[in-house]
């Protein structure tokens, strides 16, 4: 049980890490840091690979579970860029 | 031995991607480095991955199914024109969801026996559930597939919700009495309980999301962002993965600080947006003097021709009309014409944060033209012309002057203290708040009707003669 307080101590402090480091963007880049974010939610990515894979629910529930996240992560972080390099200052 | 290598490494590798995603996001909060912060993200994305592929089940499923997934985003992201990207944003958000339910829901597989620890499994699955149902509708709203809904639809939803959330919670009570020996019920029954609680948090979502209006739905999305992230986090709790939960609650921060911003903008709390809607908020029988003056494009070119200031104000007609890139050839040759330009940028113009600064990006306008309201509103009565393109309540002075109105202290762009004030509209309908605006009637106003593309292109000619 103990673990688990430790990572919900990890928790607490990544969201209020978040918070200070989202409040100093600009509200210009607020579409790019959306989706942005979409990619970096696309970590669960890293989850889905670690899961049980016996039995064709548990194989089809990771399938999905990496297809979908590996979407927001390709999928988020290319466009993001493509938004980003139209930044321009004359 | 060697097992505890690689969780050893991994380990360490979660770590430096930790410190690459906040790093990146840190990049981001300037113009000029945020593409690198993006990179910096993304390298820690890759680097999280690749460790965890050191040491997999099922590598060939695994990467199949990444391999899928890869090429539908990248797909996605390449073709994706610049005025969908708060649709695109929307879906992924549900994506990202999504991703938690099943992950969450093969967890739950996996477990022979109760414990505490399901109770986050279940939130996960709930909040993921909302996220992926919810996005969903809101990506329809976006694409206007999906009108707003009838009074009948809205109070039946609403209590859906309530009904969804209670019956969430009573599933989650079950967990909790079944480990304190309080209760003790089945494995099978439990199992049973478990497929309704999967159905009953996608139609949560569906009910939660459905009733607010399209107008909102730049709120709407930015809390799905925030609750993707929470998902994710939740998730990354139950297989203790510290990747997933500094990542999550990035992202998670991430969304309610926009959530919390959009908000303010409108002067409404996330209760009145989520449960209660514009239209219901308050009543605008105001009488409205004055007359609407029209004017035609040679005219409005007149105008502007001898100004020598103008603020250019865009909101969502200028996406609908794709007019973005015209707009910015009217404002090089107003520049040529010994004119000063800026543009006008309101928190909630468009239908997603940041949504006009992505367009006027795309078409090359410089980032440092483009103000915000607290910047530019003191200098509005310097203005000579404020061309208001596709932007109705943004620029509501209902917002200031009357106290009925729905949209009362909003903070809006104050345009009408400028000189003059052109109007491009396609209709004289209202906005999205359904208030009438009091700005098209005033002495300095002239309404140029029409498609916002056509209009400024005609403007554009006149120029070249």
């Amino acid at each position: 049980m103990e673990i688990y307080l430790l990572l919900f101590f990890i928790l607490i402090l990544a969201i209020f890490l978040g918070l200070e480091l989202i409040s100093k963007i600009p509200s210009t880049l607020h579409t790019p840091l959306m989706s942005g974010a979409n990619a970096i939610s696309g970590i669960t990515l890293v989850g889905a690979l670690t899961l049980q894979t016996d039995g064709a629910l548990q194989m089809v529930l990771a399938f999905c579970a990496i297809a979908f996240a590996s979407i927001n992560v390709f999928g988020g972080y290319l466009v993001t860029n493509r938004m980003l390099k139209m930044f321009k200052k004359k | 031995m060697m097992d505890f290598d690689f969780t050893m490494l991994q380990q360490i590798g979660y770590i430096a991607s930790a410190i690459l995603f906040i790093y990146g996001l840190k990049m981001l909060s300037s113009e000029s480095s945020a593409a690198k912060g993006n990179m910096v993200s993304s390298f820690g994305m890759l680097l999280a991955i690749l460790v965890t592929l050191i040491d997999v089940i099922n590598p060939l499923l695994m990467l199949s199914a990444i391999l899928v997934g890869g090429s539908i985003g990248a797909i996605f992201a390449l073709r994706v024109k610049m005025t969908s990207i708060p649709e695109m944003v929307a879906l992924f958000n549900g994506f990202g969801g999504l991703s938690s339910y099943f992950l969450a829901w093969s967890e739950f597989n996996n477990q022979t026996e109760i414990s505490l620890v399901m109770t986050l499994t279940y939130l996960t699955i709930f909040i993921g559930g909302i996220t992926f149902s919810g996005s969903l509708i809101a990506f329809f709203k976006l694409s206007e597939v999906l009108k707003n809904t009838s009074n009948f639809v809205n109070s039946a939803s609403r209590w859906m919700l309530i009904f969804g959330c209670s019956f969430a919670l009573i599933c989650i009570l079950q967990i909790v009495l079944n480990v304190s020996g309080l209760l003790i019920l089945e494995m099978d029954l439990i199992r049973i309980i478990f497929v309704c609680f999967l159905i009953a948090s996608l139609i949560t979502g569906l009910a939660f999301v459905l009733p607010i209006g399209g107008g909102d739905m730049p709120v709407v999305i930015s809390l799905l962002n925030s609750l993707s992230g929470i998902a994710a986090a939740l998730a990354g709790i139950i297989i203790t993965n510290t990747a997933l939960i500094v990542a999550g609650c990035l992202v998670g921060a991430s969304g309610l600080v926009l959530t919390l911003i959009m908000a303010k903008s409108m002067n409404r709390t996330l209760y009145n947006i989520f449960f209660v809607g514009y239209a219901a908020s308050g009543s605008s029988d105001a009488e409205i003097e004055g007359e609407i003056k029209p004017i035609t494009a040679e005219d409005a070119f007149l105008v502007i021709e001898a100004a020598r200031s103008v603020l250019i104000v865009p909101g969502y007609g200028m996406a609908v009309a794709q007019a973005q890139h015209v707009v910015k050839e009217l404002g090089d040759l107003l520049e040529n014409n010994d004119c000063e330009v800026s543009y006008g940028i309101h928190p909630v113009a468009g239908r997603m944060p940041g949504h006009m600064n992505v367009l006027l990006a795309e078409a090359n306008v410089s980032y440092d033209n483009l103000l915000e309201p607290k910047d530019i509103n003191p200098k509005m009565d310097i203005v000579d012309v404020a061309i208001v393109i596709g932007a109705n309540d943004v620029v509501n002075p209902s917002a200031t002057e009357q106290p009925g109105s729905p949209i009362y202290g909003m903070p809006i762009l104050e345009v009408y203290k400028a000189k003059t004030v052109m109007v491009l509209k396609r209709s004289m309908s209202s906005g999205f708040a359904g208030v009438q605006n009091p700005l098209f009637f005033k002495e300095n106003s002239r309404m140029l009707f029409g498609d916002a593309k056509e209009s400024i292109s005609k403007l554009v000619a006149e120029f070249k003669e």
